[in-house]
């Protein structure tokens, strides 16, 4: 029996396991969406911008770790997708955006509604595919996904012209992607992992700096078992948080810009980095030629253009984290006396960097005003650390990093590479799709959640119960940070007016709360973790706080301004 | 310093700029670049001529092995190969300098492949030497147009761009 393209997909989606789409409807949808009606496999959450819908499956990605999808309508409602499938790329992040395209008799013609998203993502995209005839949708589709979700994964864009979604052709899922021009490596070089392994043993001031791929591949764990086992202390990048737990006695914290002292100071005075899914961001390394001045450096990475990019590695190994953390364990383990002893090699170093922890702990000074760093902390305590977290991309995304100690991984959902405000709104109700019983607290800022602010109609309308926590200090906070140190405080275009964020709430039919002391905090963000209905939670904080330490743009990790 | 790049790559729609965008966007440079079907007509051989250090030549070809519709990479500058590149010369032939122009010619073992009263049109092949040997020669004739079309590289022997799998770029960090 032949079925139309808009079939196809359907079948397609179900073949793949896909249960949840995030979508906005248009004129070339219209197959599609109607190919969808009465689908019950597939939850599809109806978002109110398509930058939404991609971000919304960005964080359903993050949070569930698998495959997230998005489909979007053709001109504008592609290239909406823009930001969210760029934000995707920059943090690897799993996932399918199926873009809808005019008529393939119409395309080049300059047809309403339509636009070259294939052309104007390629940038941005893992790969991405025109499926010019229907016979080949079910194999792109099925490549689609299989390219997302391996390797170094990443977003992929279909675009599906309206014409092919309503061609007929028979249909077979193939059962596998057979692509000859992509194989992934994901089994590091043994060679290369004896000799990682001998540096390590000759070592004695070793750091793990860890990043995303340590969630991505689910290393965590090991990570964690790895440090353990040969008493390496380790620090994360925003990306990596969570992938050791942030209460462990050997982790140092974050690094980089905003990085804790002990973190930032164990990087320059090490003699052996070993990095693990992380990509030496500028953000992260300071003054790249001053950055760990002593150490060698391993690099883990399972995908080999990372390595050697920002930073000359000693010891490349192009491997999943995963794999390469239980090869490495599995020598820890057949030497066991060997290994034994670098315990007591680094017994100097760790405690080195306890004293480190002890002098120059993250902290900030208290006052009678009422504090962004208090309330993340709260949220920390009132949670117990069990809460999925997103933010926006400012002050509130760096004062979430330092302040909420993040136990688990999947638990830290944040625009790291691409730094997109407005993002952590719509990742949140993703999440909230993916794990409709967990709490899920946005850390916005004033500046940030109005970028994406019209979500409140789509929690309200498919109730999902997420938590934003406004940090409002009435300007725009990194900039004026910023502007702050480096432009003698004038601040230019960052003291924002912003409208009655408890009014909007309750217009939009959620719930709205205000903090304006410090004694009301846990009061009122116990009673909105408490109520089952979209809240948002106006924290009026000290408007001229900063951000510290801080390392000034192009100075070396250990150039940190303190508190 | 100058790299010649082989690459096998999918012969599909939109591939071709999917490898220019990637040397646009990262500020890579392309100083030619050559491209037509294979023996195998799903595969098309793209030859690029870049410049870089050593660091940027290894972000060019990982970044090049990255994209999903490229089979294969190889660098020549590790192996002995050959490279032949075309130019087509329009120049100016009046009665007395067409001799000239014939001899030479011959000399560089080109071709007059079309000729009017006021102009031949020569092609020549060859390596980049002669090539810019022979246009520096007759440019005093007076050249009125001039098209080359890129090196085009194959490597000596028996060795071969074959598909199986994408190359290894340094040993060991990759067993792919």
């Amino acid at each position: 029996m032949k079925r139309t393209g808009a079939q196809i997909f359907v079948e397609s989606l179900k073949a793949e396991g896909i249960d949840t789409i995030f979508c906005y409807p248009g004129g070339a949808t219209l197959n599609i969406t109607d190919a969808l009606t009465d689908i019950s496999e597939i939850n599809q959450v109806v978002v109110r911008h398509e930058q939404a819908a991609v971000h919304a499956a960005d964080g359903y990605a993050r949070a569930s770790g698998k495959v997230g999808v998005a489909l979007v309508t053709s001109g504008p409602g592609a290239t909406n997708t823009v930001t969210g499938i760029a934000t995707a790329c920059m943090d690897s992040i799993p996932m399918v955006v199926f873009s809808c395209q005019v008529n393939t008799m119409l395309i080049g013609n300059d047809a309403f509604q339509e636009a070259d998203i294939v052309g104007i993502t390629r940038p941005c995209t893992k790969h991405s595919y025109l499926v010019r005839d229907v016979k080949d949708l079910a194999k792109i589709i099925k490549e689609a996904f299989h390219i997302a979700a391996s390797g170094r994964p990443g977003p992929v864009l279909v675009d599906i012209p309206k014409d092919v979604s309503s061609a007929l052709a028979d249909f077979k899922y193939p059962e596998k992607a057979l692509i000859r021009s992509y194989q992934p490596t994901y089994v590091g070089h043994p060679g290369q992992i004896k000799k990682a392994m001998r540096l390590i043993l000759h070592s004695r001031r070793p750091v793990l700096y860890t990043g995303g791929g340590v969630i991505l591949s689910n290393a965590s764990l090991e990570l964690t078992r790895f440090a353990e086992a040969l008493s390496i202390p380790v620090t994360n990048t925003l990306m990596g948080l969570g992938g050791i737990p942030g209460n462990h006695p050997l982790f140092l914290g974050m690094l980089g810009m905003h990085g804790t002292y002990s973190a930032n100071m164990a990087i320059t005075e090490s003699d052996l980095i070993i990095a693990m899914g992380a990509r030496f961001d500028d953000r992260a390394t300071g003054k790249t030629d001053e950055f760990a001045p002593h150490a060698k450096i391993i690099h883990v990475d399972i995908d080999p253009t990372s390595i050697s990019k920002n930073i000359k590695v000693d010891i490349p190994i192009v491997g999943d984290t995963r794999n390469v953390l239980i090869q490495m364990l599995k020598i820890v383990e057949n030497e066991k006396e060997t290994y034994r002893q670098q315990h007591r090699n680094v017994a100097e170093w760790i405690e080195k960097i306890t004293e480190w922890k002890k002098n120059y702990p993250l902290t900030y000074q208290k006052n009678s005003t009422l504090k962004p760093q208090y309330v993340i902390e709260r949220v920390y305590e009132l949670t117990k650390g069990k809460a999925i977290i997103t933010t926006e991309v400012g002050q509130n995304q760096m004062w979430t990093a330092q302040f909420f100690k993040f136990l688990k991984p999947r638990t830290c959902l944040t625009s790291g590479g691409l730094g997109t405000m407005g993002y952590g709104f719509p990742a949140a109700i993703g999440a909230q799709v993916a794990f409709p019983r967990s709490l899920v607290v946005d850390i916005a800022g004033d500046g940030s959640i109005q970028m994406n602010i019209q979500e409140l109609a789509t929690a309200v309308q498919y109730n999902l119960p997420v938590k934003v926590v406004i940090l409002n200090n009435g300007f725009l906070g990194m900039v004026r940070q910023w502007q702050e140190l480096f432009y003698e405080k004038r601040y230019t275009w960052t003291h924002l007016h912003s409208p009655d964020f408890v009014k909007v709430a309750e217009a939009y039919g959620a719930v709205g709360l205000r903090i304006e002391n410090e004694k009301d905090v846990d009061k009122v963000l116990k009673e909105a973790f408490k109520n089952k209905r979209p809240t948002f939670i106006d924290v009026h904080v000290n408007p001229e706080e900063c951000v510290y330490p801080m390392v000034p743009a192009g100075a070396s990790l250990k150039e940190m301004l303190l508190v | 310093m100058r790299h010649t790049i082989s690459l096998l790559v999918e012969n599909e729609f939109g591939v071709l700029s999917r490898i220019s965008g990637l040397f646009s966007g990262r500020g890579f440079n392309i100083e030619s670049l050559c491209v037509a079907e294979s023996l195998d007509p799903t595969v098309s051989t793209m030859t690029i001529v870049t410049t870089g250090n050593d660091a940027i030549l290894e972000q060019i070809l990982k970044q090049l092995n990255k994209l999903i519709n490229v089979i294969k990479v190889v660098d020549f500058s590790e192996i002995d190969y050959v490279s032949r590149e075309m130019v087509l010369v329009k120049v100016n032939a009046e009665e007395k300098t067409r001799p000239e122009i014939l001899r030479m010619v011959e000399i560089f073992r080109g071709k007059i492949i079309d000729v009017s009263s006021r102009s031949y049109t020569i092609m020549i092949t060859g390596d980049e030497a002669k090539l810019k040997a022979f246009i520096s020669l007759i440019k005093p004739l007076g050249i009125k147009e001039l098209v080359r079309t890129g090196p085009i590289a194959m490597a000596r022997g028996e060795r071969m761009l074959k598909i199986k799998e994408k190359t290894d770029i340094k040993g060991g960090e990759s067993n792919g």
